[in-house]
This record gives C-alpha cells, structure tokens and sequence, in this order.
C-alpha cells in the first residue's frame, strides 16, 4: 500500500512537471488546427459561388430567360463587335423542368410506394434485401446510369437521343433517395400513432393514407425536394442519354436540352464562354433554393 | 379482396422495380460487355493499350483503373484533415451551438453543388491557380482533379463523421475529464475509439463517391490515355473515357466502354457495400 | 447566506457563496457556503431538481465544458481555490464518480482502471501498472471478482461492478476527495450494500461527498448531511442531528417523505 503511494507520488510529479505544459500546448495547437482545417473547408463555398457571381452575374437580363441559345457564329460576331451575346437559356430551362417533372412523375409514387414497403415489412429479409440494392442503387455511379439508361431506352425503345430516356435515368437517381427518405420519415412517427388509429378499428390501408403519410408528409417533401436539387445539375447521365437540342422540344421521343447540358455546350465553344457563368448562377442559384426550401421545412416539421 | 389486401400487393409489387432495375442493369452491363470480353478475356484488365483505330482495334482498361484510383486516393488524402477537422467542429469543439450550425450549413451547401459547376470552378480559377503558382506548365492533372475531387468528397465524409462523434456519450467524456485529460486527450482516447467505426465508414463511402465522380475530373486530368507516372501527370478515368467517347463509339469500342462500365459498377459497389458493412457492424 | 455550521474537526474543502447559472440569472445553486470535513462522508440530500449534481460538479469544474454556464463564488482545496489551479492538477486531486456507471467500452477492464494515467500520458513500466491496477481493485473488492478477466472489456461486468470498477478507476490516481453522484441508484440492493460497505471502508484514505436520493442510505453511512432545496443550503449538520432533530421545518418535512 505504502509502496504504491510512494510510486503514485513519483507520478504525480511527473504530469505536473513534465508533461503539463506540453499537453495544454498540445491541446490549444489541436483545437487551432481543428478550426484552420474547418474555415478552409468553408472557404470553397464562398470561393466558388463568388466566382459564379462576379462571372455571371451581368449576362443575367430578360433574354437570358426568354430566348433560346444562340448558335455559335452569333455568338462570335457579338463578341468581335465587343456585346453581350444574345440570347439566352430557355431551351435549357424548359428542358430542364421537361426532364426534372417527366423524372419525378416516374419517381416520386414509385419511391413513396417502396419506403412505405420497406417500412411496413422492415423485419423481413427480404425487405431487407430490397434495402441493400436500394443502398447499391444509390452508389451506383451516374455515367454508369447514363449507359444503362442509352442501352434500354435510346438503342430499343425512343430509338434515338429523348426526353424519355433523359427522364428515366433522373428517375433511376432519384429513386434510392426518395426510398430511403420515405422510410425514414415513417419511422420517425412514434408507434403510439399508428397504434391509436388500429385501436380504433381503422382499416390499415387507411392508416397508411390517412395518418401515416400525413404525418409525415413534410418529411417526404424534404426527401423529394432534395433528391430533385441533387438531379436538377446532373450533367453526364444526360449526355448519354438526351445529348442536347438548340430549340425547345417537347416532344418526348426527341432530345432535348437542359441547362447543365447547355452548360457544358458552352464550355466546348471558346464563343460562348461568356454565358457559362450566367448559367451555372442560374443553376445553382434553383439547386440552392431548392436546399434551403427543404431545409426550411424539415425544421418546422414535427416528424 | 378487400382494400388492405390490396394495398399490400401494390407495395409489394412497387418494391419489384428495385430487383428490375437492379438486375436489369447488372444483365446489360453483361451482356453489352460480352464482345470485348470474347476479344480481349482478362488480358482487358491489365493491358493499357487503348486505341480505337480502324483495323488495329485494342482495347485495356488498367490506365484507367489506375487514373480512377489515383485520384480517388488522391481526394481522400487531401480531403481527410479538412473533414476530420470539420467534424470535430461540428460534433465536438462546437457542438449544439450557432457557428456549428453555420459550418453545417456550408458542408451542406458544398455537398449540394452540381458536379458541373466544380468542374468550371476547377478549370477557370484552380487550374490556373496551380499554373500561376508553378506547380504544373498546364494545371492539368492526377493533382489537379484530385483536389477538386476533394472538396467535393468532404461534405460526404464529415456528416457521417460528425453524427457519430456526437453519439459518444456524454458520459464516457466526462469520466475521462474527471480523470485530468484534456480536450484533446478525450478526442483522442474517448471520441476517437468509440466513433471510429462511423468514421472509418463516412471516409470509405466517400472513397466510392470520388470514384465515379465525372465531369469535374474529365475537365481537369487531361484526358490523355497513359498511366499516371507521378502528381502533376496527366490521365484519365473510367468515368471520363465514357463520357468522352461514348457519344461516337460503336462495335467493340461501345462493347469495351461499357466493360468498363461494369467495372467501375463492381467497384463501387463493393466500396459501397464495405462502407455499408462497417456501419451495420457498429449498430 | 445561510447560516452554516459545523464541526471543528478539520476540513479540506471550503465552498463560500458559491452560485451556479445554467441560463443567465436562473441559478440552480444560490449562496452556497460549506466547509467539507476530512476523511469523512458527507451526503447531499434533496428533493429532485434541487440542485445537488450542479454543486457536486462544481467541485472538480464539470461545468467549464460547457460555455453557458456561469459560476459566481469560491471553492477551496485546503487553502487553494480550484479556479487558480489546473483542471489538469484539480482533477487528479478530486475524483468523481457518475450517476450510471460509465466504463469506457472501448478499454478492457486493466486499462479502464488504469486510465487516468493512460489520459495523463504517464508512461510505467509495467510491474508498476498491474500493481496499481491489483490494490485499486482490491481497494474496491473487484479484484476476486475479476483477476481472471482482466483483459475483458469492462462493459461485459453487471451494473454493480462496473460501478466498482468505477470507483477503482477514480482511486487509481489516488485523489484526495471522491465525488459520487447518485452512485447506487442504477444498482440493485445487493451491489448497493457493497458500494456502501465500500464507501465506508473509503473514507478512513479519502474524503467522500456523496449526492444520494436516498435517506437512509445518508442516515447509514453519513458522517455529515445537507439538505439543499431550491438551490439553497438550507441545513447542515452532522448526519445524527439532522436526521433526529432537524431545525427547518422544510428539512423536516422532506425527511418525513411530506415532499420529494
Ligand atoms: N444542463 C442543464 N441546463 C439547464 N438547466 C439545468 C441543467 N442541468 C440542471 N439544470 C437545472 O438546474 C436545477 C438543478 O439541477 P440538478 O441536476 O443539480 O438537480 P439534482 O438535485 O441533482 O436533481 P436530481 O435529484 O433529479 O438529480 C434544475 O432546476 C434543473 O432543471
Ligand atoms: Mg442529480
């Protein structure tokens, strides 16, 4: 006993002597380093959307949303005579909304559908292996869907570059998180819920309709609004899939435009250079509304 | 048949587009891969030679493979001290409090920036950054797409980070301050061990997103089809030399561009399903 | 202030007018001044809410890891006040003990008594750590209970002995004073009795404040009492006169189970 008293005196000399100092040196380094590291990683937001704004922001006017893009000769003569090039987004605007509506139309039920399901039968195994492919789904990458998407819809069904094919490789995207999102949002509604409404007699699929989705209702708004903020910039899919037109198309066997699409257009055309940041403002300026929407409701929400 | 039942079958049969999609996919894959698979088998994996011309058709996919896991380790080197840090911000040092609701904010901004968009950020103002700083004659590059590959894995890597850094308990890390430790020795010992299989997942799921991340690394590598031979060469990717030549491939080249979109399909999943894995384990 | 006794017997800690706020001026703890006898047990009596955990975290400045808090007032070690030394130093001289017992999972059941030293980067060779960690466990009879797993992890041990094993941890720095919040209240009657024997044993090395929602767990192995309702000490005294004649009517009325 004494023995050890002797020894823990000895130690405890040793950490008031040798080693204070250096360990609460240490600590303030640590916690300099931890904020230096965090403030760079914020930094990139501001050094890009800065970058987007002071770039784009004066070829944003009415045009830019009222016409369609200008062909690479006009942009040409605009820029040798030192204008602003005409023309504007619109083909890509439209398109965008085509391929974002026709993609959440495929999306949406069926993602409300399969959360529900998994929801509903999350005990099972094979629920759980529909949880799993989703998950795979999810992390398959979006060029890969791009050419899943050409060889079922562009090379058998539209025959050709389409809105249709564009929209089911969004729709491909959006499902896992639609999926995942619904299932989360349900199992956030406490059991007593659910368990009320059966106690009174309530037929299960009206329990469903009448509490379960209700309830969470601005739950599956934000899962929905974020999955469309995630595919409104997808790029690469689209180029596999619906390549691109110079004028507004609806026709859903032909290709169409979208502003990523126009994006990337422009930045192959050293012409157009100039419109690519108006665009890409435009762009991230719905995405960011999109996340901040979703954001705002998922805080005022309940469940 | 009643509604209930009904409704039971309708979800039940929803949940058959999974499978359909899923196992559609993997059978075109396949079978879009079968004519470059019969000319070249699995010499296609180790060769680097990639050259479409008329006649003296070859294909290998290996320069690819090793650009896509260059950059991708690359981004996951350069990303791990901002995101481990980011995730200390949020979950530890200033937990609950306004400036950590601010910094997740911005991680989530950063996460929700369309991949295009950093691709243009990339090439207009970070590559002639590393020009003007003479790192490289060009700004192309391992280097350069690994960077911005970076920035775009951090919000990734830190959410889940900083989620489970906030579930060590409260009270483990007070027992080890009652012991004399310091900040940072609760982090090291207490936070660290107890969050580190969330952590370890948020870094491997970020690993497969940086994989098969596109567009902003097709504007910056350089597209040339050699094997990376340090930092600043250039290269290219799987994800790239789709997007490039899918448009005009046809016959065995199209066959060989979707060979290796199965590959990089398997090998994301299996990074995915790793991730996946280590969180299961840590329930 | 309240007017505080006690004893002349000699004292180790010194708290005066201590005020504690988790949210400006809503204080928890009000005008708390106490003087805690050496190598005994004092215990913290009180209904629910009335602010024994915030004066009892006080005494090794639990409070500082969170920014709202704001602490107004004294408390001294011998004659040092705690808010000039380090929490480094502070904490090696006061233990604590928690509420829930809290091993850490990730260490084996050595390592967690050892922790403290493994925490201060204090490095030994390793005859001196089993030794160390074989009296802390002997001092909380775990050792009989557990030599022959001791590279377990400690979560694996029931509630009463990772409570222990606690405890083990906390004395393996041989501090001078141990805090124990609620320590048996997780426990079964069995493991409580233990702890209480053990507590006992304790205080002939150590000075032992105890926070207890149980009375007659103070009128057992208590040397001294508080009462604390509102925030406010209300009395003090050594355990026998407060439990046979107390002066407040509110002590009273809390001993006799009228509230609480
Ligand atoms: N973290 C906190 N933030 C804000 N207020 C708190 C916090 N912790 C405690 N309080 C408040 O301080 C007062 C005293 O709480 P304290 O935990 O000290 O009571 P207690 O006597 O230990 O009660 P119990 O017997 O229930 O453990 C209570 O009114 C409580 O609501
Ligand atoms: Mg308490």
């Amino acid at each position: 006993m004494d023995q050890t008293n002797i020894l823990i005196e000895k130690k405890e000399k040793e950490v008031l002597v040798d080693h204070f100092t250096g360990r609460k040196y240490k600590d303030r380094l640590f916690l300099s380093a931890v904020i230096f590291f965090s403030l760079i990683t914020i930094s990139f937001v501001f050094l890009i959307i800065g970058a987007m704004v002071l770039k784009g922001y004066h070829q944003i006017n009415w045009s830019f949303f009222t016409q369609v893009a200008p062909d690479t000769f006009t942009a040409m003569m605009a820029k040798s005579s030192g204008q602003l090039i005409p023309g504007g987004i619109v083909n890509g605007i439209t398109g965008s909304l085509y391929l974002v509506g026709l993609a959440s139309l495929i999306a949406i039920p069926f993602g409300v559908l399969i959360g529900i399901y998994l929801y509903e039968n999350s005990k099972k195994r094979y629920a759980a292996v529909i949880r799993d492919i989703t998950d795979v789904l999810q992390g398959v990458p979006s060029i890969v869907v791009g050419l899943i998407v050409y060889l079922w819809v562009v090379v058998h069904i539209t025959h050709g570059y389409s809105v249709l094919a564009g929209s089911v490789a969004l729709s491909i995207m959006m499902l896992p998180l639609i999926i995942r999102s619904t299932e989360e949002s349900l199992k956030m509604i406490p059991d007593t819920l659910k368990e009320a409404a059966i106690a009174l007699g309530t037929p299960y699929y009206k329990v469903i309709l009448r509490v379960l989705i209700p309830t969470s209702f601005s739950g599956l708004v934000t899962g929905i609004l974020l999955a469309v903020s995630r595919i409104l910039g997808e790029t690469a899919p689209l180029m596999l899939t619906t390549l691109g037109n110079p004028a507004i198309n609806w026709n859903i066997t032909k290709p169409v435009s979208a502003v990523p699409l126009l994006i990337w257009q422009f930045y192959n055309d050293p012409n157009m250079v100039d419109l690519i940041w108006s665009s890409t403002l435009f762009l991230m300026g719905f995405v960011l509304i999109l996340n901040l929407l979703s954001k705002w409701i998922a805080a005022k929400r309940r469940f | 048949m009643n509604s209930d039942k009904i409704l039971k079958y309708v979800l039940f049969i929803a949940s058959l587009l999974i499978l359909l999609i899923a196992g559609g996919m993997i059978y075109s894959l396949f079978r879009g891969a079968i004519p470059s698979f019969h000319q070249f088998g699995w010499k296609f994996l180790i060769s680097s030679k990639w050259d479409p011309t008329q006649g003296r058709e070859q294909y290998g996919a290996l320069l690819f493979i090793a650009g896509t896991l260059f950059t991708s380790i690359l981004a996951l080197v350069i990303a791990l001290p901002m995101a481990f840090s980011t995730s200390l911000f949020i979950g530890e040092y200033f937990r609950n409090t306004r400036m950590a609701a601010i910094v997740s904010t911005f991680v989530d901004l950063l996460a929700g920036i369309p991949s295009i968009i950093y691709g243009l950020w990339g090439f207009y103002v970070l590559r002639p950054f590393i020009v003007s700083i003479g790192l490289s004659p060009q700004g192309y590059g391992i280097f350069t797409s690994g960077l911005i590959l970076a920035i775009m894995i951090i919000p990734y890597a830190t959410s889940l980070s900083n989620t489970t850094i906030m579930m060590v308990p409260n009270e483990l890390k007070e027992a080890a301050y009652s012991l004399g430790a310091t900040r940072l020795e609760v982090i090291w010992n207490v936070i660290l061990p107890n969050a580190r299989s969330g952590i370890t997942a948020s870094y491997v799921l970020a690993f497969g997103r940086a994989l098969g991340e596109t567009l902003a690394v097709t504007m910056l590598i350089g597209n040339a089809n050699i094997i990376p031979t340090g930092l600043f060469s250039t290269g290219n990717t799987m994800a790239s030399v789709i997007a490039n030549q899918f448009g005009e491939a046809s016959g065995l080249q199209l066959s060989s561009l979707i060979e290796i979109g199965l590959l990089l399909f398997v090998i994301t999943t299996i990074i995915n399903a790793v991730g996946k894995f280590i969180i299961k384990k840590m329930a | 202030m309240n007017e505080i006794n006690t004893t002349t017997k000699p004292s180790i800690l010194s708290i005066e007018d201590l005020s504690i706020a988790y949210d400006i001026d809503k204080y928890a703890v009000r005008n708390v001044s106490a003087k805690i006898e050496k190598n005994a047990i004092t215990a913290i009596m009180g209904p629910s809410g009335c602010g024994k955990t915030t004066l009892l975290r006080a005494i090794n400045r639990m409070h500082e890891l969170y920014p709202n808090i704001s602490t107004k007032g004294q408390i001294k070690l011998y004659d040092e006040n705690i808010y000039d030394m380090s929490t480094i130093k502070l904490r090696r001289k006061i233990g604590m003990v928690f509420q829930r017992p809290n091993p850490f999972p990730t260490l084996s059941i050595y390592e967690n008594v050892i922790a403290g030293y493994k925490l201060n980067g204090i490095h030994m060779k390793r005859s001196e750590r089993d030794e160390i960690v074989e009296t802390s466990l002997r001092d909380v009879t775990l050792w009989d209970e557990v030599k022959n797993s001791l590279h377990k992890k400690g979560t694996f041990l029931s509630g009463g002995q990772q409570q222990r094993l606690c405890v083990a941890r906390a004395l393996a720095f041989k501090p001078d004073v141990i805090l124990l919040d609620e320590p048996t209240s997780a426990l079964d009657p069995v493991s409580t009795a233990k702890i209480e024997d053990l507590l006992v044993e304790l205080k002939k090395q150590y000075t032992i404040v105890l926070v207890t929602h149980n009375m007659s767990q103070a009128a057992r192995i208590s040397d001294n009492s508080m009462f604390m309702y509102l925030g406010e000490l209300i009395e003090y005294e050594d355990t026998k006169t407060i439990f046979t004649k107390p002066k407040d009517p509110r002590t009273e009325g809390y001993l006799t189970g009228k509230f609480g």
